[in-house]
């Protein structure tokens, strides 16, 4: 049911075009449907270095299929998650994970949330507690138009 | 010839709007009524020449002006109309003059649907309108010209973008735009309220409509993007935390914090200096978003070509505008706390735990963004933060929120009885478990999907339950103003997308298969029929397309065409295919054949089903409608019995 | 004072993009620095280009520091670098290596026939295997590895007359003065 393509010309075009991009679409020879999950679910998580705002699971760079095929085979050698993560990091640093390490140096990052959400939590109760210090008010007449 | 005059009109543009800003402030200070009415048409004239600048832009382009840089930068002959129109925005400078124009559109809104505002007021919104007008004219005049030519004119273009010839892209930035800039009405607004001093609540009642209006059109426009995102490049997803995905949420999360905070403040008088101070957030944050997308400091896939210069001019515009007003909060905000009180259970109480936990939410955000950047500068190392943070603590957050939601309408202002509410809680709560159980037995354990589904039954049930109190005690006609009304949809709209995340998240199941044409691959239970390639063409594009035929048990579902498209200047663009539904989506990308001299033989796919997907951008639409049904209460837009009284009353008692 | 917090919040944050507007006008922002500076060099072993059966490894180049270069064929700024190498690298006073990345044979002999070949010797890594362990991830790349075989500097991008005379050049003088 494939249609007549020309050759010649358009081949030719298909074939630069075909080598420019190594696409991130990449049958690898999983052995069930939970080791191709775990391969999408760490390929995810990581950066592609070359097309840095993508991850390597939809990069299309040369570089991220090189990576890929990384993972997979330390994931084939029987390598857990975090020693393939260190591996990779051993090689390019923390910038290749999107899930950045907590450590010392992102205690700011992880904590600073918290630290905000307490902060405010504070100034929310000491403003809850002072309005309601003034006097209990009378409560509302509900007459439905004034919800 | 006509670009000159392009450039002449922005000018001229720039001439009115430093009038608009100047003369009505100082009338205003001075009480000096010709000045203050210098406003209204220097915002007009203002407007004329902007709209003149911007229609000429589009003439070049449709006009194949290429003796335009940016015109020839960003377009050639095969490129067609509607995209050529698109393409006026499709870059930096054609953005930033879009910018301005939408600024212009929602100031001419304000100078023609205020005859209500006292003139004093008026004179300083428009001032205010007219110093940020005067900024972004001045940036694209001075950096920016999207007027500059290219000589000697060559005889055709480059190209837009590929990824941006698609309707959704057409769209996306002009509503986005809408809503950034429309939060410029309520800054505005709040500082002709710190300038003017005095502290009546009826300053906020007129900003509510504005900046639901607002928020409403960055609703829209956010979804746009997640949408145009999710068709147009070939990933399959929705939303990666991009930095300039944060830069439109991060507004749009303070945006929903300060249209409850408004609320309270209408309603009560009660937190008036944090109603103001989040409406100098939420435009602060559109300008800062403005500014990171354009400065380079951030690895994105959408920044703009950055430029130093250019960067540099807009942290300065950002200094004096974000700066010079959060000063002035500092000095002239209320100091003493006003307004009626209120209990801790209440409904005061309730949004200013939703503030709370939305501020941190847009805080959080910021953090993570700018964070690889505070790495650079203490020296921390290169760190990046992506999806998992975010991903991790944005749903902490909204957690409480949630968990209130259902509770929200049945709160009384000032003092809540417990009684009505523990109803509320059982009855939600009961049918979030049983949905939830249910649930458990169709999805095989997936906690988010469990999850998801309580989550959205919960708050999807709170609104039902107050809908059909409402129903039962109001008499037609006065069941559900529209300022309800709107809520009710946008929290309706919450449970909606609650369904599309979560579901969509934990049950999409997505592979990466190799088929030679007549092979079948199996995903989600659906049957994926691969059919080979043919080639097609497009008006600026040539495309080898894959036919995949999809079935499930047997029955056919739909024939799909996933393309590789290459345009004129051989660009090459992957068009994935997407088959819509209410319960998924299937998605189908072609990759590469396995052997390039062979493409009619094996070839790289990837498959995905996705369950629920579009529930997430049907909620978001929820949220954007409920936005616009609000802003359209009468109540806004017509003086108080009251009030009027009032009046009468005082200048009676005058003469 | 609170209502002061505000405005010196936003003080802090505009200092902060200030310096990333200052940063990248001096940096590469899509440069990521590598974490191998100071730890060993991974235990290579490639062909040559011109003589594949004949291999380079690591152990055999321990004694003396030298240059790794990574290039290839199908890459754009390795043709902006090359004149500067052809010009300069003689005068680095030590080897200089071509790490052919990536690239077929045939088409970087081709190439370095008519660029001309600055290198005292090239090797091959057609897959890129072994540039992983390098922490390479496009070219063109330097090392600068010590005698114990140490990798001391990295520059990512390409060499340019300032870069040599300002980083790589003492760079290569530190390590001269350190092991006679």
């Amino acid at each position: 049911m494939g249609g007549l393509l020309r050759k010649g010309a358009w081949l030719a075009l298909m074939v630069v075009s075909g080598l420019a991009m190594a696409q991130a679409i990449d049958p690898l020879p999983f052995r069930d449907h939970a080791e191709e999950l775990r391969f999408q679910h760490l390929t995810g998580e990581l950066r592609c270095l070359v097309c840095q705002d993508e991850d390597l699971a939809d990069s299309n760079a040369d570089f991220a299929r090189d990576l890929r095929h990384k993972v997979f085979e330390l994931m084939q050698q029987g390598k857990s998650d975090a020693q393939i993560k260190q591996y990779l990091v051993d090689r390019y640093s923390d910038f290749v994970l999107y899930d950045p390490p907590v450590n010392p140096r992102t205690w700011l990052l992880w904590f600073g949330p918290l630290l905000i959400l307490i902060a405010g939590g504070v100034a929310v109760g000491y403003t809850i507690n002072k309005r309601s210090r003034t006097g209990t008010p009378a409560a509302p007449a509900d007459n439905g138009d004034d919800w | 010839m006509t670009p000159e005059l392009g450039q002449l009109a922005l000018i001229l543009a720039l001439l009115l709007a430093i009038a608009q800003s100047t003369l009505p402030l100082l009338g205003a200070w001075r009480g000096n009524r010709a000045l203050m009415a210098v406003a209204r048409p220097a915002a007009s004239g203002q407007a004329v020449f902007v709209a003149l600048a911007f229609a000429i832009l589009v003439w070049a382009f449709l006009h194949f002006d290429f003796s335009v840089q940016y015109v020839a930068d960003n377009s050639n002959l095969q490129l067609p109309w509607y995209y050529r129109i698109a393409a006026v925005w499709g870059a930096h400078e054609g953005s930033m003059l879009l910018w301005v124009l939408i600024l212009n559109v929602w100031t001419v809104a304000l100078a023609l649907f205020s005859r209500q505002l006292p003139e004093v007021f008026l004179a300083r919104v428009l001032g205010v309108l007219g110093i940020i007008s005067t900024g972004f004219l001045a940036f694209i005049l001075f950096t920016s010209n999207p007027f500059g030519r290219l000589l000697p004119m060559p005889p055709d273009g480059a190209d837009l973008n590929p990824v941006l010839q698609d309707p959704g892209m057409t769209f996306h930035p002009p509503v986005l735009y809408m809503g950034y800039v429309g939060f410029s009405v309520a800054f505005a607004f709040s500082i002709a309220a710190l300038l003017g001093g005095s502290m009546e609540q009826a300053w906020v009642r007129w900003a509510r409509p504005w900046t639901n209006a607002a928020w409403a059109f960055l609703s829209c426009g956010i979804v746009a993007g997640s949408w145009w995102s999710y068709a147009e490049l070939g990933w399959g997803g929705w939303w990666f935390w991009d930095p300039v995905e944060n830069a439109s949420f991060m507004p749009w999360l303070v945006g929903v914090a300060l249209i409850h905070a408004q609320a309270v403040t209408e309603k009560r008088g009660s937190l008036r200096a944090w109603t103001i101070l989040l409406s100098l957030f939420a435009f602060s944050l559109s300008l800062l978003g403005t500014f990171l997308v354009r400065s380079g400091i951030l690895t994105s896939v959408h920044a703009f070509a950055s430029d130093p210069r250019r960067g540099t001019f807009i942290l300065g515009f950002l200094a004096v505008v974000v700066g010079g007003s959060l000063l002035l909060y500092a000095l002239r905000a209320p100091k003493v706390a006003g307004g009626k009180a209120f209990a801790l259970v209440s409904r005061e109480s309730a949004i200013l735990i939703g503030n709370l936990m939305f501020t941190v939410a847009a805080a959080m955000v910021m953090l993570g963004t700018l964070f690889p950047l505070l790495g650079d500068a203490l020296n921390l190392g290169k760190i990046s933060v992506g999806p998992p943070y975010f991903g991790l603590l944005f749903p902490l957050l909204m957690l409480p929120v949630i968990l209130l939601l259902p509770f929200g309408p049945y709160l009384r202002w000032g003092k809540s009885d417990t009684p009505v509410l523990k109803q509320v809680l059982v009855r939600a709560g009961i049918a979030a478990l049983a949905c939830a159980l249910l649930a458990a037995f169709f999805v095989q354990g997936q906690l988010k999907a469990i999850a998801g589904v309580a989550s959205a039954v919960w708050v999807g049930v709170g609104v039902a339950l107050y809908i059909v109190k409402r129903w039962r005690e109001m008499p037609r006609g006065r069941r559900y103003p529209a300022e309800m009304a709107g809520m009710l949809l946008a929290h309706a709209g919450v449970a909606v997308f609650l369904i599309g995340v979560m579901l969509s998240e934990s049950l999409s199941v997505t592979r990466d298969v190799r088929m030679t044409p007549g092979q079948v691959a199996t995903v989600g239970g659906y049957q994926f029929h691969f059919d080979g390639v043919t080639q097609t063409t497009g008006p600026n594009w040539q495309a080898v397309q894959g036919v995949v035929t999809v079935t499930r048990n047997g029955a056919p579902v739909a024939v799909m065409h996933p393309q590789k498209r290459t345009y004129v200047h051989e660009q090459v663009q992957t068009e994935s295919a997407v088959d819509p539904g209410i319960t998924r989506d299937l998605y189908v990308a072609l990759g590469e054949p396995m052997d390039p001299n062979h493409v009619e033989r094996a070839w790289a796919l990837r498959l995905y089903t996705k369950p629920f997907i579009r529930w997430i951008w049907a909620g978001g639409l929820f949220m954007m409608l409920g936005g616009f049904v609000s802003a359209a209460d009468r109540r806004f837009r017509v003086k108080r019995e009251a009030e009027a009284a009032q009046t009468i009353t005082a200048t009676v008692q005058e003469a | 004072m609170g209502r002061l917090l505000p405005f010196i919040g936003f003080v802090l944050l505009a200092g902060l993009l200030g310096f990333g507007i200052w940063w990248n006008s001096s940096h590469d922002p899509t440069a990521v620095p590598s974490p191998l500076i100071n730890k060993p060099a991974p235990a290579f072993v490639l062909p040559r280009l011109d003589n594949p059966a004949q291999t380079v490894s690591k152990d055999a180049m321990l004694g003396k520091p030298y240059l790794i270069n990574v290039f290839a064929s199908w890459c754009f700024a390795c043709g902006e670098e090359h004149p500067v190498l052809m010009a300069e690298s003689k005068t680095f006073g030590v080897p200089v290596i071509g790490y052919d990345y990536k690239d077929d044979p045939a088409d970087a002999k081709a190439w370095l026939a008519q660029h001309g070949n600055p290198y005292d010797l090239v090797i091959a890594d057609p897959s890129g295997h072994t540039a992983i362990d390098f922490g390479v991830y496009g070219a063109p790349e330097t090392f600068l590895i010590d005698s114990k075989g140490v990798i001391r500097y990295k520059r990512i991008g390409p060499l340019t007359p300032d870069v040599i005379a300002q980083q790589l050049k003492p760079a290569i003088d530190a390590l001269q003065k350190e092991a006679p």
